[in-house]
């Protein structure tokens, strides 16, 4: 990544951190429009509890953490943080070498995930 | 928007996963042309963002609230196809580790919030980007109709979806403008925080904005006095 890249993916990360780490706690809690639909006229008849409802960070909480703030705030950044490996990894995995600015100093940020994304 | 797991039959929700995947697979041979070592980055940036702005549910009425679905977004930010795979990486995420949206209805979701976003989104925006005279406002303002529209049309999108394998039986007509309603409502926070973002980003680095490239006007790029 070139170097004036590198500042505008810094600069956003950094506001994504905030929004998900420390912003979400002022987030709406009603449910969203299609819950609320689905409440009013009775799409919800069958849904079932989700596959994974115990996993750690379930429901943007990190399990075992009793403030709220605190537990929806580190899962917010969790999720910021496997969003930019897994999506910047296939990226890389996918783009173009050797276009744009090359830069060999960059082969241990975003390509270092590239294995684990590749399903 | 995003769908639990029951609320669409086995069929259906696997016709949607089919139909996903092959979305998935012509993105990552599209995602080819848009993505640079200079590039590549950037969609791990717009996949985090549209994670985090995503969280921030708004209120949009009585007991009502949405949050950006980010497909529009994503598309003018680094081209439609790394746009897609970001939203997509997106729900994956959320369905995986988070219990938001089923993962029997990740298919449906992906078809709703990022295939549809996506495409309705991308082809209003470049449309009315390329008949606008060339500025950042018609950019912009681009982006903002854009946005607006992707929601209640990814809404429909769900109702069809739903009417092929809903579970229960319910009134189409008024669980349709049910939807459409409420997420037109959505569509103006997904309008106003797309519109932002691309113009925060237009400022200070219109060649890192994939949709404007070739309808941007050109500027000088000084680093200076635009720090954001």
């Amino acid at each position: 990544m070139g170097k004036r890249t590198r500042g505008v993916v810094l600069v956003g990360m950094v506001v994504a951190l905030l929004l998900a780490g420390v912003g979400s706690y002022y987030a709406s809690s009603s449910p969203d429009g299609l819950a609320k639909v689905a409440i009013d006229k009775g799409l919800d008849k069958g849904e079932r509890a989700h596959t994974f409802g115990d996993a750690p960070l379930a429901g943007y909480a990190v399990r075992g953490v009793g403030d709220k703030r605190l537990s929806g705030g580190l899962a917010g950044l969790a999720g910021v943080g496997l969003t930019f490996l897994l999506g910047g990894a296939i990226a890389v995995g996918v783009r173009r070498r050797g276009a744009g600015v090359t830069q060999d100093e960059d082969h241990s940020g975003p390509a270092s995930g590239e294995g684990g994304a590749r399903s | 928007m995003h769908v639990p797991d029951g609320f669409i039959n086995a069929p259906v929700s696997l016709g949607a996963g089919v139909v996903a995947v092959a979305g998935i697979a012509v993105c990552l041979r599209g995602a080819r042309r848009e993505l640079d070592d200079r590039t590549a980055p950037m969609a791990g940036l717009v996949a985090a963002f549209v994670f985090a702005v995503q969280m921030l549910n708004f209120p949009v009425a009585a007991g009502t609230s949405g949050h950006l679905l980010g497909g529009a977004l994503a598309a003018i930010l680094v081209g439609p196809y790394t746009g897609a795979l970001c939203v997509a990486v997106v729900l994956l995420v959320q369905g995986v580790f988070f219990a938001d949206g089923g993962l029997t209805a990740l298919g449906v979701n992906i078809i709703d919030m990022s295939l549809v976003t996506v495409v309705v989104g991308y082809l209003v925006f470049r449309g009315l980007a390329t008949v606008l005279p060339r500025s950042r406002t018609s950019i912009v303002g681009s982006a903002f109709v854009a946005a607006l529209i992707s929601v209640p049309v990814a809404s429909l999108a769900f109702v069809g979806l739903y009417a092929l394998g809903g579970t229960s039986d319910v009134p189409l007509r008024s669980v349709t403008i049910a939807m459409v309603g409420v997420h037109l409502l959505i569509g103006l926070g997904e309008a106003v925080i797309t519109a932002f973002t691309v113009g925060s980003i237009m400022a200070v680095r219109p060649d890192l904005v994939y949709g404007a490239r070739g309808i941007a006007p050109k500027v000088e790029l000084r680093s200076s006095s635009v720090a954001a």
